[in-house]
């Protein structure tokens, strides 16, 4: 095989995978969000303590967390057809990316808005502040660089996901490493793959790393 | 301004509950600077946080400004808070927004235009002296000037109450000396009514006109530190004024005076001594600038029994200062 063709192959690669973390993580962030607020809100000692809306959604996230990913991909097929129509390739894949990273970037936003002190949410409630003003202004502003430093975590974690997602025709850089690298010994093709997938994964912690700096003030 | 009656506050826990606040009734008239003194766990946090309804009272009703809080809630509840500015111990800064952010974060609250706002925030942080620092975020400044902003933040909606959780219990002696003094000229200049909650005594002598002593939820004592002064079984005033235990000579008459406002001027023990021919010594004592007043306390030892400077002993009562 020529570096050419290596090339190519890598180039496509690349952006199927680019493709698929980066709208899962989109979708992600959007959704981790909204759950990880809501379990904050709705927790014990909250600004809107719901025991059994908490409850369930804890349920939810833990459920969503203790499938090892793999299974996850194959169990949610259906859905999958059902919300994209087909069940192969990258839009496909997409899926069961957003589900299995949703739980874990939801308790990564849960954790980084309990680490806002409790006597800022206090003050802010004492100067007459309505629960969106708390939660927009004071919890999400207050732990922004926790936030983009867990969406830095959770982007990572899907790059190595889509490599799964690559397994059962979902494309990118794992179907690659799979179908050259394993399936035909090419082992340039399985050499170039890991490069790519390092200085990827390098790329986005250097863009978190950089943007928390400057987003943080402690 | 502040009226609060029967207030109880529980904390149930695994253990059992612990009454934090038990039947608390006190009155702040307006322009008072009025000081709770207890040590931590006497329930004195709670008893703010009841003020402003950060905590919900068990029983009892909290009125400030004429408005009863204990039964708004929403929206009457949030503009009632608008009237309550409050400091923290820890100063509960945001760390993303410079001191000018911080500040127009309490306007924002209340929905003040964005131009106004900007005005309104110049001005307050040069009431507080932090006009060159605007710009500086929290973790840049050290404690005193952390506390100014959030002294101009507690006053940016103009409210007519303050309320200061231990606002100088994480700052050292001078800096706690430099933001005393800007509350008392706050008090002074705005009229600001001032409850605070402390556990160093030298805020209560620094700025307080009337004080509580707290304990186990309770209210130990309470009243104008003047009053309080004059009453010899007062605790705050042993403290404000330690007076050494003395063994009296045998056929002394040990007596403890107090003085505080115009008297303190008085030249009293003179007085005693020239009317009554007595040699009167003084056993211990001190004078001192209170926030109103200046205030003296004195131990002497008057040569005879009792019974015989009766007549002295009548003197001093008559002129109110003996105990």
């Amino acid at each position: 095989m020529t570096w050419q063709e290596i090339y190519d192959l890598l180039d496509v690669g690349v952006r199927e995978t680019a493709w698929m973390v980066g709208v899962s993580a989109l979708l992600t962030a959007v959704g981790g969000l909204l759950v990880g607020v809501l379990l904050v809100l709705t927790g014990a000692g909250g600004l809107l303590p719901l025991r059994p809306l908490n409850a369930v959604l804890g349920l939810i996230v833990n459920v969503g967390r203790s499938l090892p990913f793999i299974i996850l991909l194959v169990a949610v097929i259906p859905f999958t057809r059902v919300v994209v129509g087909t069940t192969i390739g990258t839009d496909a894949a997409i899926v069961p990316l957003t589900i299995g990273a949703i739980p874990f970037f939801a308790r990564i936003v849960e954790s980084a808005l309990r680490e806002v002190p409790p006597d800022v949410v206090a003050a802010a409630t004492a100067m007459g502040a309505t629960r969106t003003q708390i939660v927009g202004k004071v919890l999400l502003r207050e732990a922004l660089p926790a936030l983009v430093a867990g969406l830095t975590i959770t982007v990572i974690a899907l790059v190595g996901y889509s490599a799964m997602a690559g397994v059962v025709g979902g494309g990118g850089l794992g179907d690659l490493a799979i179908r050259y690298g394993y399936q035909r010994f090419e082992t340039e093709v399985m050499i170039a793959t890991v490069v790519a997938l390092v200085v990827l994964v390098q790329l986005v912690q250097m863009v978190g790393d950089v943007l928390v700096r400057r987003l943080s003030h402690r | 301004m502040i009226e609060i009656s029967g207030l109880r506050k529980a904390y149930r826990s695994r253990r059992g509950s612990v009454q934090a606040v038990d039947s608390v009734d006190l009155t702040v008239g307006e322009g008072e600077v009025f000081g709770v003194l207890g040590r931590s766990g006497a329930g004195k946090s709670t008893l703010l946080r009841c003020v402003n309804m950060l905590e919900r009272p068990d029983a009892g009703t909290v009125t400030v400004g004429g408005v009863e809080l204990t039964g708004l809630r929403g929206k009457r509840l949030r503009a009632a808070r608008h009237g309550i500015g409050m400091i923290h111990q820890h100063f509960a800064l945001l760390s993303s927004r410079t001191v000018a952010g911080n500040v127009a974060f309490a306007l924002e609250v209340t929905g003040t235009p964005r131009a106004e706002r900007r005005a309104r925030v110049a001005e307050l942080l040069e009431l507080v002296g932090l006009s060159d620092r605007a710009d500086a975020h929290p973790a840049q400044l050290s404690g005193g000037q952390k506390q100014r902003v959030g002294i101009a933040r507690a006053l940016a909606a103009r409210p007519r109450v303050l309320l200061s959780d231990e606002a100088t219990s994480a700052l050292d002696p001078e800096t706690t000396d430099s933001i005393l003094r800007l509350l008392l000229d706050l008090n002074r200049r705005l009229g600001l009514t001032i409850l605070l909650i402390t556990h160093e005594m030298t805020v209560v002598k620094r700025i307080c006109t009337s004080a509580a002593v707290m304990r186990d939820g309770r209210f130990t004592e309470s009243g104008a530190i003047t009053d309080l002064l004059r009453r010899p079984e007062s605790e705050l005033a042993r403290d404000l004024f330690p007076l050494e235990p003395v063994t009296a000579a045998a056929g002394d008459t040990i007596v403890d005076i107090t003085v505080s406002g115009d008297e303190a001027d008085e030249p009293i023990i003179a007085d005693l001594a020239r009317r009554f021919g007595l040699d009167v010594r003084i056993l211990g004592g001190s004078v001192e600038t209170l926030a109103a007043t200046r205030a003296g306390r004195w131990r002497l030892a008057l040569p005879g029994a009792p019974d015989d400077n009766r007549a002295a002993l009548d003197y001093l009562r008559e002129r109110g200062v003996a105990a």
